[in-house]
């Protein structure tokens, strides 16, 4: 446990991801497999299931530092993280941490489950005074389940490809599924036969590059020698269906798995050694293509209910294809390769899988009038793809491009803080925007990103000089700041007081040029309404 | 009994003596607690104040003020208000006020920490019925290491840098912070450098008889010199800029009681931060106020409404001083004011 402890603060203390991935290799190599598994499967973002209600934990916490829960609960919004604030709030007694990772949790912990509450209260505190503050803080972690250190699947996929001496992607396959961490399955994963794996290798994503939302795309030659497809707002996928099995990779390279069986289960109809690039978009039957706050819905969701599936049905839309009978297709123009796409996808009919639709136009010209109509459709612009031209690996100039609309922008008024968690939980970095609508100042809009450091302790102390009233965490503070907020999306909502859901809102800059009477009114928030939604506005 | 102290918008005024404590803003006459830019604002007539923060505040203040300084005891007596000064274990001349009027007894803590310093003298309790006290960690999460410990990883830290041949960047506050670190570092080490705001302190600390290892001014070194292997101890706002380029390969750190919570060590990307606090932490708030055992408290600067709400339960008569501007970010305010004069160098 000390070591796996002091893995977790190695990888905490840095933002460096080659010193994560050195932190973790050496982790690898010299831990016993039984640890070392353990520790992919926590590091990989896996949890034990729930020992124990959060509710008592917070309630021993207090106990044991004897304070009343209100104490309890103040310190916790301080500091914004639940193991955090038990480790710190329980006096330390001084103690050496004893055992392996693998017997805390599997004979401490996990057994922690099935016991009553006297007894779990009674092994949870042990614990606490067992052990001192920054191991307990790891054990918590686990316990809570909120065991986070800035490491994806991904990173802990590279740090075992580096320690294992086997490629990325033969060890993403074999972390694959329902990965069991013992300490066979650990040493499976540096098996040099790597035969197993070879079905789920994706190909490296061909990238576009963006074309400034306000020009032209005239400069890319003649608009004869491209096509044109929507530039939607979903998640990039390979499909892979190989050896009668079906993978699908997003654009990070990671193995989606379970995430979208309908489409797994249309994949199932297409001939072995195929792989389609596509979108994934939340798609209604009539083929109308819902915003991504619909998509969002289902991303990290470990297991999808009916109801969700019924709500949010998604579809693959497959613009590429890489392989046909096992074989690579990339180097072939773009021309030919739809061509094939076309005559496979005629043969494929499954609500679930569909081609892109090519967008004709006669000139530049035509596509500009036509990318005004983005927002309308859910799309964030055009795809101009050359004719001519292969699959290319990366972000090769020339061959892709993305000419996406502009954001929409609404200068809003700051009116209330909150103090954001993990890093920025001492510093007021989560802000709620109002625009006008009379003389009143009705919420719209929340948003965490875009100013600077400087700028963020700059508000920070805004906010403290000038708080109206706090309701708990929240600070409503003097209505002054004037920030100019810029979005993707706007849709008509009724859960929002102001009407309006905002999409990716994020800080543009402040306005230090003016005034909250100078922010912009809800009717102009209004106007920039997509004419399909306006439908349903209350 | 008549009561000495009251709030105003410019801070605890005495109306009997006629002065302030630590005023906010300018007033003909300000009795001050320690020497920190929070507590001793500018642009007063005349200030009272310990005699061991005399040479600080003259550093730090205008030189046409007028100043009075008063040995920890000694009584001053204004209106007939017997005021002296009594140790708060801060920093350097730290001060707890003391009033007495007609057998009334009234104490404002300033800034204080419980237990020893090499750089100042220890807080005393001072039994009082009224006690005004500063609560900046006044939440049960913060709970300080045992000094020595922290000073051996401060140590540590350095020792392992030099085997990598990088330079310890170490931020403190300019003043009182900064040194009370110097005091416990280990100049078998290596060579310890210091910012020049930094450097400014130190000397005001060895006029006033506190011993320090050797320091050198970064600014008076040439070009020639190396850094791998050295501890610079240097203001929080040089982090980040490119003041630092010229030690090469760095490991930075903090010393703060902020560094107790993780979010405050992160957000700032310090490669380490070390748990070292000039105020008092939870328990030792409680163990001051059960001392003096005051029959009311004004709870102020920090997490005033939590602690006097939880002393309230507690049975002791309490209320939150709380200006919204008065906010757990002192500290903070200190590394940034020293910014100026670091350009001027």
């Amino acid at each position: 446990m000390k070591l796996f402890t002091e893995l977790y603060q190695l990888l905490d203390s840095t933002t460096r991801t080659n010193a994560k991935i050195e932190a973790m290799v050496n982790y690898f190599s010299s831990a016993e497999p039984a640890d070392a598994a353990w520790a992919i499967y926590f590091l990989s973002g896996e949890k034990l299931r729930r020992l124990v209600p959060t509710k008592l934990l917070r309630q021993w916490a207090a106990e044991e530092a004897n304070i009343p829960p209100w104490l309890f609960e103040e310190s916790y919004s301080s500091v914004g993280d639940l193991a955090e604030t038990i480790s710190l709030i329980v006096p330390e007694q001084k103690n050496e941490t004893t055992g392996s990772l693998t017997e805390w949790v599997e004979e401490r912990l996990q057994p922690i489950r099935s016991m009553d509450e006297e007894q779990q209260r009674e092994v949870v505190t042990t614990i606490w005074h067992q052990n001192p503050a920054k191991v307990r803080f790891v054990i918590l972690k686990l316990i809570t389940g909120a065991f986070r250190v800035g490491v994806s699947k991904r990173l802990v996929t590279r740090a075992l490809a580096e320690h294992t001496g086997i490629s990325a992607e033969v060890i993403a396959h074999r972390l694959m599924g329902n990965w069991i961490p013992t300490p066979e399955s650990f040493l499976r994963l540096s098996n040099p036969d790597i035969d197993d794996a070879v079905a789920s290798q994706p190909y490296p994503f061909c990238l576009a590059h963006a074309i400034d939302r306000d020009s032209t795309p005239d400069s890319l030659g003649t608009s004869s020698d491209f096509v044109a497809e929507w530039k939607w707002d979903g998640i990039r996928g390979q499909l892979i269906r190989r050896n009668s099995q079906t993978f699908i990779w997003s654009r990070g390279e990671e193995l989606m798995e379970n995430r979208w069986p309908e489409i797994e289960t249309a994949a199932s109809l297409l001939p072995a050694g195929t792989v389609l690039d596509g979108e994934i978009l939340a798609t209604k039957p009539d083929g109308i293509v819902l915003p991504f706050s619909q998509l969002q819905r289902r991303i990290n969701r470990k297991s999808i209910g009916r109801k969700l599936l019924l709500d949010v049905p998604v579809v693959f839309h497959a613009f590429d294809l890489l392989e046909q009978n096992g074989k690579d297709l990339r180097s072939l123009p773009w021309k030919e390769r739809r061509n094939k796409l076309e005559n496979l996808m005629s043969h494929v009919r499954h609500p679930q899988l569909k081609i892109t639709e090519l967008i004709p136009a006669n000139s530049w010209a035509d596509w500009t009038n036509i990318r005004t109509q983005s927002r309308e459709r859910h799309a964030e612009g055009l795809m101009l793809k050359r004719v001519d031209a292969p699959y290319d690996v990366g972000r090769v100039r020339g061959t892709w491009w993305k000419w996406k609309v502009e954001p929409y922008t609404i200068d809003a008024v700051l009116i209330y803080a909150q103090k954001g968690h993990g890093k920025r939980s001492s510093l007021f970095s989560d802000y709620t925007f109002a625009v006008w609508k009379g003389d009143e100042l009705v919420p719209f809009a929340k948003a965490y990103s875009g100013l600077t450091n400087a700028e963020l302790r700059r508000v920070d102390r805004f906010v403290r000089q000038n708080t109206k009233e706090a309701f708990g965490p929240v600070r409503s503070v003097q209505p002054e700041l004037v920030m100019e907020l810029a979005f993707e999306g706007l849709q008509a909502s009724t859960r929002h007081k102001s009407g309006i859901a905002t999409r990716f809102p994020r800080i543009a800059r402040w306005r230090h040029d003016k005034r909250a009477k100078d922010a912009n009114t809800l009717d102009d928030v209004l106007t920039l309404l997509p004419r399909s939604s306006t439908g349903d506005a209350p | 009994m008549i009561e000495l102290l009251q709030q105003t918008n410019r801070g605890f005024y005495c109306p009997r003596g006629d002065f302030y404590v630590d005023p906010q803003r300018p007033v003909d006459r300000a009795v001050v607690t320690h020497a920190h830019t929070d507590h001793a604002r500018w642009g007063s007539r005349h200030y009272l104040a310990a005699k061991p923060s005399e040479h600080l505040l003259r550093m730090r203040m205008s030189p046409d003020a007028e100043f009075q300084f008063a040995d920890y005891g000694e009584t001053i007596t204004q209106g007939g208000v017997k005021v002296s000064f009594h140790p708060a274990g801060h920093m350097l001349g730290s001060a707890q006020v003391r009033l007495e009027y007609r057998g009334r007894v009234e104490v404002v803590t300033g800034d204080y920490k419980l237990g020893s310093d090499a750089t100042c003298e220890s807080w005393q309790p001072l039994r009082c019925h009224l006690l005004v006290t500063e609560s900046t960690f006044g939440l049960p999460i913060y709970r300080w290491p045992d000094q020595h410990s922290v000073f051996e990883s401060i140590n540590q830290w350095w020792r392992e840098n030099r085997l990598k041949e990088q330079c310890s960047i170490l931020y403190g506050y300019a003043v009182g912070k900064s040194q009370r670190i110097i005091a416990g570092l280990d100049p078998e080490i290596g060579p310890i450098f210091c910012h020049g705001a930094v450097e400014k302190g130190n000397e005001a600390y060895r006029q006033t008889g506190i011993c320090l290892p050797h320091t050198i001014q970064t600014s008076s070194t040439d070009k020639s010199q190396r850094w791998a292997g050295a501890m610079v101890v240097a203001v929080p706002s040089a982090h980040g800029t490119p003041w630092l380029k010229r030690f090469g390969k760095v490991s930075t750190a903090m010393a703060s009681g902020w560094m107790a919570i993780r979010g405050s060590r992160r957000r700032r990307s310090f490669d380490r931060g070390f748990v070292l606090s000039d105020h008092v932490d939870w328990p030792s708030l409680l163990t001051a106020v059960d001392a003096c055992d005051p029959e009311t408290v004004w709870v102020t600067h920090g997490y005033s409404a939590v602690v006097a709400r939880y002393l309230r339960e507690n049975g002791r008569n309490a209320i939150s001083i709380d200006r919204w501007q008065q906010t757990a970010i002192d500290e903070e305010d200190n590394g940034t004011d020293t910014n100026g004069e670091e350009q001027s160098q």
